[in-house]
């Protein structure tokens, strides 16, 4: 991945205001760069670092298919300016897998079909594992208030909560994971 | 033909193939896509819903540093671009010329070398309005003097655009004549959204070199989207490759062609270098194809038993500016006509007008299956009235009039051919599920104790699968899809198909389709869409058509590839064809079943050196276009349980139960997703959701800040049953599943409010049912959901 300075040299001639440099450390690697002080956090992920596993979808911070950790805490990365994140650490979709290994939470999605057309999925995992970090076992309820802030157009959220309890029992965690779900296990 | 397939255990709940891109983020939706040197698109769009425009300046912009093009009205007019044809016979604006009509209509399109500069840009365009008189209500667009919205249109002097009708007048005016009994009831289904999560959008990349266009684009329908293209612009369709890759959701609202694919096509072709167009989500909601808008007035003749004898309806239309309604050229208002739902009746007869407003094209769409969304709200609401009016049970009336088994095929007083049904059965389920004595029971006490709590029921017949090609096309193009299935000499197996998921899991579906077919694992079978290079053509998804139609296109491209394969299997076990039957997964031999050879087995004999016999050429592929013979009819019978806080207005959904039977179910857990994603539908429009104006034609709901989305708190835990009856005439016996539950939702959810609020003397209030509107309802005051309180 190429540093967003390059990316940023040339294109950051808003209007008006300098560039402001920062250091981001996203999914456990550092960046610094110059970016536009008006920079939204999920441009910055997806135009800048091409990490487009997060979604824009509304401008408003209600639908959460941004949804991105900053330090510990799930935000709306469509109402985070870049600039905020000087200094934070970033946890994106494509840092939950570990060692090559899924985090119980994105396996408990494909198993359970928690996810239809995947657009809100990575905004809904992020959330799921800060529940789980925090609430091992939370109740159906807890889950879902724990949710409500994102919006889901396909699963009618159900299928949802089943996943959050599934990666919340203790075969969450048992690596035993579906060989359909394997990198390379489908287009 | 066999309705009910040999199955080989390919069919069941397996886990999606797509998940494990989606569950890492490695999903390739259209905004993912970067290619070099590619630029950004953004349209400027009107603030006022009627104005003339006087002038466009776009000086300033042109010389913003970042800028590569500014394209207006006038100067899509020169490339004879301006206006594009919609898929209802009707013109739409691609970049406004002489007027605006609606607040959010595009006006100008800028291409520069980032988002935000494209942006930036948009207001340095300046664009002089000369305001004119707004028609923001349907019921006013007809008055006399109404400004004439479409007065680019030859002699048009109002804001008519069809009548339309179905059924018997005269049978129906008679049979209402002579009942003991009629009601009647106005009632709105107002203007609401698909809203998938991803919005519209596209990156055009012409190459002037080679004269190709390829267009990544969120389009459900990818081939008939490439043939639009080439009538519109007058492009040679074998130089278009459309690619829709991951799609966001869909949900109807991705199957018309919008202005900005346009314009970014022409933006490429301008500047050379691929454009990328993504909208906002206020762009979304305020321009691209809302769904209803329907004002209905609904009236039922029965005997003073509960008897029903006939059905009527009278429909304005709210169609926005431009008609641009998305459903078989034949049918103007859809498949509305299939109104008399799931009833034995004698007579029905039904009316449409259709006018313009200030207000978004569109109309068909958001899961409706060609408007049986409406339809089925009609008569669920009315059956509920009738029930009231009667003092009958809602449970028994609907036992007392649904179509029995035995009249299927079953001929509708409208003219549709249901193909088959258990409907006492499913209803009988739901009760059982419900609890429903028990339910009655509990409410009694409640209202004793002044609680409100409701219990709702509908009861629905869905027509999906369109269609037969004789009756149903798409701008002239008919109604049926392609199947590819190239086998390779291993065994394992490549299908391209023209229907296009949106997140209904076709990758595994339809492995399963083929693999059940073939006798292998769908795990060896490769599923290819939404690329117009790789698939043969077809008209895509949307009103529940993929497993009705390309799911039997599937079928039969399987069937057609093992045709050829017991041909090669009978030279390999030295026996004549039609001795071998298949059985088990395998060609074998009649009365020697251990002489057998398996897909695997035979395509490599199909490829190898082996004197092949007569009829095969040397590989097993096959290509089929299915041509559906009638539309599939699923059906189900659902309950709702809500509680009304009396004092607030606030209705929450307790309980929901739906029974459905879509016929044989290749992926139950799929099926299950799908029907779960309705229901949640149905808390939306039912309580939350409207697309709503004010006077001025403001839209009062460009966000989701006003445009309320039900999240995973106001959705209960759904309660799910089934029956199977399979369709007699599709080759697996499949029926449509992906719109049953929104179409059959809504009026589950608003016959339990109002079953609620009974006690108030409410009979009947619009969707949503918003605190404010159930409240005003309590006080006896009836709201106008559609257009901003005042």
């Amino acid at each position: 991945m190429s540093s967003p300075r390059a990316h940023c040299a040339g294109r950051c001639a808003g209007p008006g205001a300098a560039d402001v440099q920062i250091t981001v450390t996203v999914n456990g690697s550092a960046f610094t760069g110059d970016v536009e002080p008006r920079l939204l956090l999920i441009h910055f992920l997806r135009d800048h670092l091409g990490l487009t596993g997060s979604h824009w979808g509304c401008d408003t911070s209600n639908c959460g298919a941004c949804v991105v950790w900053l330090d510990e805490t799930p935000v709306k990365s469509c109402t985070v300016l870049t600039a905020m994140a000087d200094g934070h650490r970033v946890l994106t979709v494509e840092g939950l897998e570990r060692g090559g290994r899924l985090d119980p939470v994105q396996e408990g999605f494909a198993r359970c079909h928690g996810l239809q057309c995947g657009f809100c999925t990575p905004g809904m995992m992020l959330t799921a594992r800060w529940l789980l970090d925090h609430n091992p076992d939370p109740s159906p309820d807890e889950i879902r208030e724990a949710l409500s802030g994102q919006v889901c157009r396909c699963t009618g959220y159900e299928n949802i909560v089943r996943a959050v309890r599934w990666a919340a029992q203790p075969q969450g965690g048992d690596g035993h994971g579906d060989h359909r779900l394997a990198p390379g296990g489908s287009q | 033909m066999s309705a009910t397939p040999e199955q080989n255990g390919a069919y069941g709940p397996v886990p999606r193939k797509e998940d494990a891109r989606f569950v890492r983020g490695r999903g390739t939706f259209v905004d993912d896509i970067q290619l070099p040197g590619m630029l950004h698109g953004a349209i400027l769009r009107s603030p006022l819903a009627h104005a003339r425009i006087v002038a466009v300046d776009t000086t300033a912009a042109e010389a913003h540093p970042r800028v590569e093009a500014v394209i207006t009205g006038q100067a899509l007019a020169e490339l004879g671009l301006a206006w594009m044809p919609t898929l209802s016979q009707d013109t739409q604006a691609v970049l406004a010329t002489d007027k605006v009509r609606f607040q959010g209509q595009e006006v100008a399109f800028v291409v520069a070398q980032d988002r935000y500069s494209a942006r930036d840009a948009l207001e340095l365009i300046h664009v002089e309005y000369e305001p004119l008189p707004v028609v923001a209500d349907a019921q006013r667009a007809l008055e006399p003097g109404a400004p004439v919205i479409r007065d680019d249109l030859p002699d048009k002097t109002s804001n008519h655009i069809f009548d339309w009708e179905a059924g018997d007048k005269a049978a129906t005016d008679a049979v209402f004549a002579a009942a003991d009994v009629v009601v009647s009831q106005d009632m709105l289904y107002p203007r609401s959204h698909p809203a998938p999560l991803e919005t519209c959008g596209m990156v055009a990349d012409s190459d002037p070199v080679s004269g190709r266009l390829t267009l990544w684009s969120t389009s459900q329908a990818p081939h008939a989207h490439r043939t639009v293209y080439a009538l519109v612009a007058g492009l040679p369709e074998h130089k278009i490759r459309v690619v829709s890759p991951d799609i966001g959701g869909g949900f109807g609202n991705k199957a018309p062609i919008y202005p900005g694919y346009i314009c970014a096509i022409v933006g490429s072709m301008k500047t050379g270098r691929p454009v990328k167009w993504v909208e906002d989500r206020s762009e979304n909601l305020m321009s691209t194809a809302f769904a209803r808008d329907y004002h209905m007035h609904g009236e039922i003749a029965a005997t003073a038993d509960g008897k029903v004898l006939g059905l009527r309806a009278q429909v304005l239309a709210d169609h926005g500016a431009f008609n641009a309604t998305a459903q078989p050229a034949k049918f103007p208002a859809g498949f509305f006509h299939i109104f008399t739902g799931s009833y034995d009746l004698r007579a029905a007869h039904c009316e449409v007008t259709a006018v313009y407003t200030n207000k978004a094209p569109g109309g068909v769409a958001y899961s409706c299956s060609f408007r049986i969304t409406e339809a089925v709200y009609l008569v669920e609401r009315m059956m509920d009235i009738l029930a009231r009016e009667l003092g009958m049970d809602p449970a028994e009336l609907r036992m007392r009039n649904l179509l029995r088994p035995e009249q299927f095929p079953y001929t509708c007083p409208t003219g549709w051919q249901y193909d088959s049904g258990d409907y006492p059965r499913a209803l009988a389920l739901a009760m059982e599920i419900a609890g429903y004595g028990e339910l009655r029971r509990e409410q009694a006490a409640k209202r004793e104790r002044g609680e409100y709590m409701g219990i709702g029921i509908s009861f629905f017949t869905e027509g999906v699968g369109a269609g037969p090609r004789a009756q149903m096309d798409i701008l002239g193009l008919g109604m049926a899809d392609g199947a590819s299935l190239r086998v390779h000499p291993t065994g394992t197996a490549v299908l391209g198909v023209s229907c296009q998921t949106q997140g209904q899991g076709h990758e595994t579906t339809f492995a399963q389709i083929v693999a059940n077919e073939l006798g292998i694992s769908p795990d060896d079978v490769d599923v290819v869409h939404g690329d117009t290079d790789r698939t043969p053509f077809g008209l895509g998804t949307y009103g529940s058509r993929s497993t009705p139609v390309s799911g039997a296109a599937a079928a039969m491209a399987a069937r057609k590839v093992r045709e050829r394969a017991r041909i090669v299997a009978a030279a390999m076990l030295e026996a004549s064809p039609a001795d071998l039957e298949w059985a088990d997964g395998k060609w074998r031999v009649r009365g020697d079943p251990d002489k057998a050879k398996g897909i695997a087995e035979i395509a490599m004999a199909a490829h190898s050196s082996l004197e092949l016999p007569a009829g095969v050429e040397g590989h097993l592929d096959a290509e089929v276009v299915y041509n559906p013979p009638n539309l599939t009819f699923p059906f189900g019978a659902y309950i709702c349980v809500t509680d009304v806080d009396a004092g607030t207005g606030q209705v929450s959904v307790r309980r929901f139960i739906a029974v459905d039977d879509c016929g044989v179910q290749i992926n139950p857990m799929i099926v299950e997703g799908q029907v779960h994603r309705g229901l949640a539908d149905g808390v939306g429009m039912a309580l939350m959701q409207v697309i709503a104006f004010d006077a001025d034609g403001n839209c009062l709901c460009g966000s989701f800040m006003d445009y309320l989305l039900p999240t995973s708190v106001e959705c209960p835990s759904w309660e799910l049953g089934e029956t199977v009856t399979p369709s007699p005439h599709h080759p697996i016996g499949a029926k449509g599943i992906g719109e049953s539950a929104t179409v059959g939702s809504p009026p589950a959810i608003v016959n339990s409010v109002m079953d609620a609020l009974a006690p108030f003397g409410v009979r009947h209030a619009d969707m949503p049912l918003t605190p404010a509107n159930v409240w005003s309802a309590i006080q006896g005051r009836r709201l106008r959901t559609d257009l901003a309180v005042t």
